[in-house]
């Protein structure tokens, strides 16, 4: 047969080369260079997107981890102090505790411009501390009584006010009256620069103390320990029995309509929203148990309920991922279904299952609103110790500092929001370093 | 499904089918033993009233075109079709004369008396020594080290793979080549020492210097375990097997001496089969 005959009379050569066949390959040719040109689009602005994100939530974040000191010579003699004056010079604990901390810094501050005279002015220039200061005072000497009868040179946290006009660089550029310190603090405060008296310190308590009404003294651990807490709850509890729902329903569970019906309520329950959850939480386990308000174990309890059907897809997945043969081996030789799944599936499906799991836990970090109905959004100044102490939790804190009126809780915000963002990096890195580590390929 | 009656004729009584069954092992002495037994997947019957002795002594071949329920027949006797959901298998399979499906046999230890070899070789992503040492250990064959060592090194050595992976027995198995892994499997089949050994198409993966050493060795395993081989390769029937039986669409057509059905069919779709007419 001729290729004439084959096409039906036409050359091969010509029908591929005619006009109509070049327009259809052209227009093949620019849809698909448009559908190239849309997806990179698409991943071009998302891209773009999440660096201006991370970059707004790291520029305002970032002065949230320094503070502002201020160093002064403090004369702590049992006189300034008000302790009673004893001729062996040891004071007792209770003493030093109910010692008078304020008086010395006031003398201090006064020591350094003695023109201050006026009460007013004498309010501003120890305003330029932090509330806080005395206590850090009292801690300091607390901490090494020999301090006392000496004169010391100490870094003291300032007032807010005052790490927020440093960081701007002590402008005067806003109308006296439209802002926090006046010209003379102003003044004070270029006078303490010039004399290496004011300085950027990491901010420790940041990290190191509960929340507080100061902005300079409030810190993350209380919500760091709170969310931890909260976690381990419910690590405790979604763990093991999102695997055996996993398993049971993979491996034991026969297929009908009953099991079936159980696989479209959990792929249902995994898209509740979660302040569905935290209502249910409040209903349940406070409503109907009474277990105790604001406790990470009632927070735990609650999002374990919302993470476990998360967890038990991820898992039903890994354990889909084992090869049917590798079961087939292992009955083939004589394992019991039980030898089966926890000599050969479940080590398999691990890896998937931890990841699955590590990225549960960081949906659960990062959890507000059923948190906010158990009532875990109370202002709480300790940390929490135990799992039924008030406590808070890291992304309720920082909406807690998102509604503050201060001025310097808004760097707060951004900051605890960097450190949140930094934990789930860290949590879906674990879950892809799992993942890279216990891979198996067959 | 009516193959029965196309391929078989009419129903035979229940005498003549005892006769003729009883023929069929008059040589050997039988191991297994399946009669009338029928398979079904959810409504479809896969196998029809299938009789077929598995003799102690001997490799027995299955063969025939794909879909004909050779495989799934021999799954019955190590009552792997148990776990796949809607399969259901009816009549009798004796192994030494005792019914596979009796509460007194349990299923795990049925077994470790009938070892599989599959299709694709399946080791465990483990060390080569855990692979074979893996049914020993979960039947509590060996108590101490030295014990399993000696188990491992038997079963290597009758798997003829002892020389070359002594000195890496720790390695994973699955980083073995393909006809190393699949007498890996073999090996972790014989290790439990069971009985009989059933081989699902165990070359179909392999290539022909593979093949040829698995059929060497299929052969140094005749005498010490029943065997009984699916296979799609009609050589390698003839070459390994002294019993065939020819399946064709769940029926089986023909069951005699390998060098019967291969000179001398009495049926005339094996002999149709075996020239290449169909398959």
């Amino acid at each position: 047969m001729s290729d004439a005959a084959r096409t039906g009379g036409v050359d091969p050569a010509a029908r591929w080369a005619s006009a109509e066949m070049r327009s259809r390959l052209a227009r093949r040719h620019a849809s698909e260079r448009r559908f190239r040109l849309a997806g990179l689009t698409a991943i071009v602005l998302a891209i773009a997107s999440l660096g201006v994100l991370l970059a707004s939530i790291g520029w305002n974040g970032a002065p949230a981890f320094s503070a502002t000191e201020v160093r002064l010579d403090v004369d702590l003699s049992p006189a300034a102090l008000g302790l009673p004056s004893d001729p062996t010079g040891a004071a007792s604990p209770a003493a030093l505790h109910d010692a008078d901390y304020r008086a010395p810094l006031r003398a201090a501050l006064q020591a350094l411009f003695p023109d201050v005279q006026s009460r007013g002015e004498i309010r501003d220039l120890t305003a330029l501390l932090s509330r806080g200061a005395a206590d850090e005072l009292r801690a300091r000497v607390e901490s090494d009584p020999s301090l006392v009868g000496r004169r010391v040179s100490l870094w003291l946290t300032a007032d807010d006010e005052v790490d927020l006009a440093r960081k701007s660089g002590l402008s005067r550029a806003v109308a006296e009256a439209d802002r926090h310190l006046s010209d003379a603090q102003i003044g004070w405060l270029e006078a303490l620069l010039r004399d290496g008296r004011l300085r950027a310190a990491f901010n420790w308590p940041f990290f190191t103390s509960g929340d507080s009404r100061e902005p300079e003294q409030a810190g993350l651990l209380g919500a760091l320990v709170g969310s931890a807490l909260t976690l381990l709850v419910t690590l405790a509890i979604v763990f093991p029995l999102g695997v055996s729902a996993a398993i049971y329903l993979e491996e034991f569970a026969p297929r009908n309509r009953w099991t079936d019906l159980i696989e479209v309520n959990i792929n249902n329950l995994a898209a509740v929203p979660s302040i569905v959850f935290g209502l249910l939480g409040l209903a349940v386990l406070l409503g109907l148990f009474g277990l105790p308000r604001s406790a990470p174990l009632v927070g735990g309890m609650t999002l374990a309920l919302m993470t476990l059907p998360t967890i038990i897809i991820s898992g039903r997945v890994a354990i889909q991922a084992v090869p049917p043969s590798i079961r087939e081996a292992a009955r083939g030789v004589g394992a019991s279904p039980l030898q089966v799944v926890g000599h050969h599936v479940l080590p398999l499906a691990l890896p998937g299952i931890l990841t699955g799991t590590i990225i549960g836990m960081a949906r659960a970090l990062g959890e507000t609103a059923p948190l906010l109905m158990i009532g875990m959004v109370a202002f709480i100044v300790d940390i929490p110790h135990r799992f039924t102490d008030a406590a808070t939790a890291l992304p309720v804190q920082i909406f807690l500092w998102a509604d503050s009126p201060e001025r310097a809780f808004v760097q707060k915000t951004a900051g605890a929001s960097v450190v949140l963002l930094a934990f789930l990096v860290l949590m879906n890195a674990t879950a892809i370093a799992l993942r890279r580590r216990f891979e198996r390929r067959w | 499904m009516g193959t029965s009656a196309r391929f078989a004729g009419p129903p035979e009584p229940a005498e003549a089918r005892e006769a003729r069954v009883s023929r069929l092992s008059e040589t050997g002495r039988v191991k297994m033993q399946a009669r009338g037994v029928d398979v079904f997947y959810g409504e479809k019957q896969a196998i029809d009233s299938v009789d077929l002795a598995i003799l102690e002594d001997e490799v027995t071949a299955l063969i025939g075109p794909s879909g004909c329920g050779k495989s799934t027949l021999l799954r019955c006797f190590d009552r792997m079709n148990d776990d796949i959901p809607g399969c259901r298998v009816t009549g009798s399979i004796t192994l030494d004369g005792q019914d596979i499906h009796s509460p007194e046999l349990d299923v795990v230890q049925l077994r470790a008396r009938v070892g599989m070899v599959f299709q694709k070789p399946n080791p465990f992503p483990k060390s080569i020594y855990d692979n074979v040492a893996y049914g020993p250990r979960i039947h509590g064959l060996a108590r101490s080290r030295a014990e399993f060592d000696e188990i491992v090194e038997r079963s290597l050595r009758r798997a003829g793979l002892f020389d070359e992976v002594k000195d890496r027995l720790t390695e994973p198995g699955t980083a073995l080549s393909g006809g190393q892994q699949q007498r890996l499997c073999i090996a972790r089949a014989i290790a439990v020492d069971p009985e009989v050994i059933l081989m699902d198409e165990p070359c179909s993966a392999l290539d022909p210097i593979a093949t040829g050493r698995i059929e060497e060795l299929i052969d140094e395993l005749r005498g010490r375990y029943a065997i009984a081989i699916v296979t799609h390769n009609m050589q390698q029937a003839a070459r390994v097997s002294q019993r065939t039986a020819f399946f064709h669409l769940g029926v089986l057509v023909e069951y005699g001496r390998t060098e019967d059905i291969f000179t001398n069919p009495r049926v005339q779709r094996t002999s149709d089969y075996i020239t290449g007419r169909y398959g």
